[in-house]
């Protein structure tokens, strides 16, 4: 147990940074982690050896993707908060804060699967083998799906971005 | 001093600050040659610092208390052994003799019917599946030894349900003692570690039974009995996602 405390413990605040990016509303968000933790608990004897991060972020990406599905199938949405200014930091200058919620609306617009690898690598600083595991797909697959997130995001930035519906086309040449 | 070409895969791993620190060099210098990639290249560079302090004041959030992990173990383990359990428990030492053990009886598992081979593949679970070492007995490369091993066992010919389907892998399996008699036990994991058990042995009563939830603790399931044969699934996940692994294992053992 006091393993397992010390493990987990320190990662709680990523994991909701990562559930609340990932999600954009915060009730919900902090709920998935909850089941998370809960998950990690139960199962901690079962943990193959090794980093407890990947494992965690596997547990709450598959809690976000079934929230997700739930969501869909139920024709209910998670309502997107717009992210308000107590969210960002005390002593940042009103233009700056304007740019980080400008930041975060506009990652609100990638799709699911783009956004989870950009907050991982990116934000995470998970691994890219580690990120594949938590995605369950290739590492080919998460260098790809990272080169289309950036790229989208950059077009959002630029307010060059096609309508949801047109897809990106991807300027990755093959390796 | 030949190069290897630079891909878009070391553009973003210079972004992300991840490349060896030769292949920095390298790609540092491509990037002084090439100012269009470059102006790409700090642009995604750009939207990832500005990610990262957008993001910064969560993770400095004071954690809720439902997000306290110590009150988290703390409440699993309350849950697993309820105040009043210990009370009752108590009581009956205190009282002790005749009345504690009459008592006794209605707190045992239940003996007999699907209840009772519900119980056993649970204490099974939680006997093998933590079992990092050796949770398995005869490994799935040898399932044919593992079919012969408990068909003789139980007297009756057993198959091993395939839920490749469903996502899980056979591990292997044993058979396992229970209070009635040798039982087979045969394991499963999927991509993400989780571990499935199912059992299965000769019923005495509920000799053909529907299939029906079943919980003990962490652990929880299906149970069901056909032509004799009692089966139970097992496992961790939340209960309806194991019914329909559950109806493909009976699909399959009807078939024998």
């Amino acid at each position: 147990m006091n393993d397992m405390l010390l493990q987990v413990e320190p990662l709680i605040p990523a994991l909701r940074r990562y559930a609340r990016a990932l999600v954009r509303n915060h009730a919900t968000a902090d709920d998935l982690v909850q089941d998370c933790l809960e998950r990690a608990v139960s199962r901690w004897h079962q943990r193959r050896e090794g980093d407890a991060r990947p494992w965690l972020f596997t547990i709450l990406h598959n809690l976000a993707v079934n929230q997700f599905r739930q969501a869909k199938t139920r024709g209910q949405h998670v309502t997107i908060e717009e992210t308000s200014e107590s969210d960002l930091g005390e002593d940042a200058v009103q233009e700056r804060k304007l740019m980080y919620q400008d930041v975060l609306n506009k990652l609100a617009r990638l799709p699911e699967d783009q956004r989870a690898v950009l907050l991982l690598v990116a934000v995470e600083d998970l691994s890219y083998a580690d990120a594949a595991k938590v995605l369950n797909i290739p590492v080919g697959t998460v260098m790809s799906r990272l080169s289309r997130a950036r790229e989208r995001l950059q077009q959002e930035i630029e307010g060059t971005a096609n309508p949801p519906s047109a897809n990106v086309v991807p300027l990755r040449s093959l390796k | 001093m030949s190069q290897r070409p630079i891909t878009e895969d070391d553009l973003h791993a210079y972004v992300d600050r991840v490349l060896e620190p030769e292949r920095q060099v390298e790609v540092a210098s491509y990037l002084e040659a090439h100012p269009d990639v470059a102006k790409r290249v700090t642009a995604f560079s750009d939207q990832r610092d500005l990610l990262r302090t957008a993001l910064a004041p969560i993770a400095d959030e004071p954690l809720p208390a439902e997000l306290n992990l110590s009150r988290i173990i703390e409440n699993r383990r309350r849950r697993r052994s309820p105040a009043w359990w210990a009370v009752a428990a108590m009581l009956l030492v205190s009282i002790g003799g005749i009345s504690g053990w009459i008592a006794r009886g209605s707190m045992e598992v239940p003996s007999s019917g699907l209840a009772a081979l519900a119980q056993e593949a649970a204490y099974s679970y939680n006997v093998y599946a933590p079992d990092r070492v050796r949770p398995v007995e005869i490994r799935a490369s040898d399932s044919a030894q593992l079919v012969q091993w408990a068909s003789n066992r139980l007297h009756q010919p057993v198959k091993v349900p395939d839920l490749a389907t469903a996502g899980y892998r056979l591990m292997g399996g044993r058979v396992v003692a229970t209070s009635h008699g040798p039982a087979a036990m045969f394991m499963y994991d999927d991509d993400h570690g989780e571990r499935l058990v199912v059992l299965t042995r000769p019923m005495a009563t509920d000799q053909g039974a529907p299939m029906t939830p079943q919980r003990s603790g962490d652990v929880a399931g299906f149970a069901w009995a056909d032509g004799g044969m009692g089966y139970s699934l097992v496992g961790q996940s939340p209960t309806e996602a194991l019914r329909p692994i559950a109806n493909e294992v009976r699909r399959q053992a009807r078939t024998i």
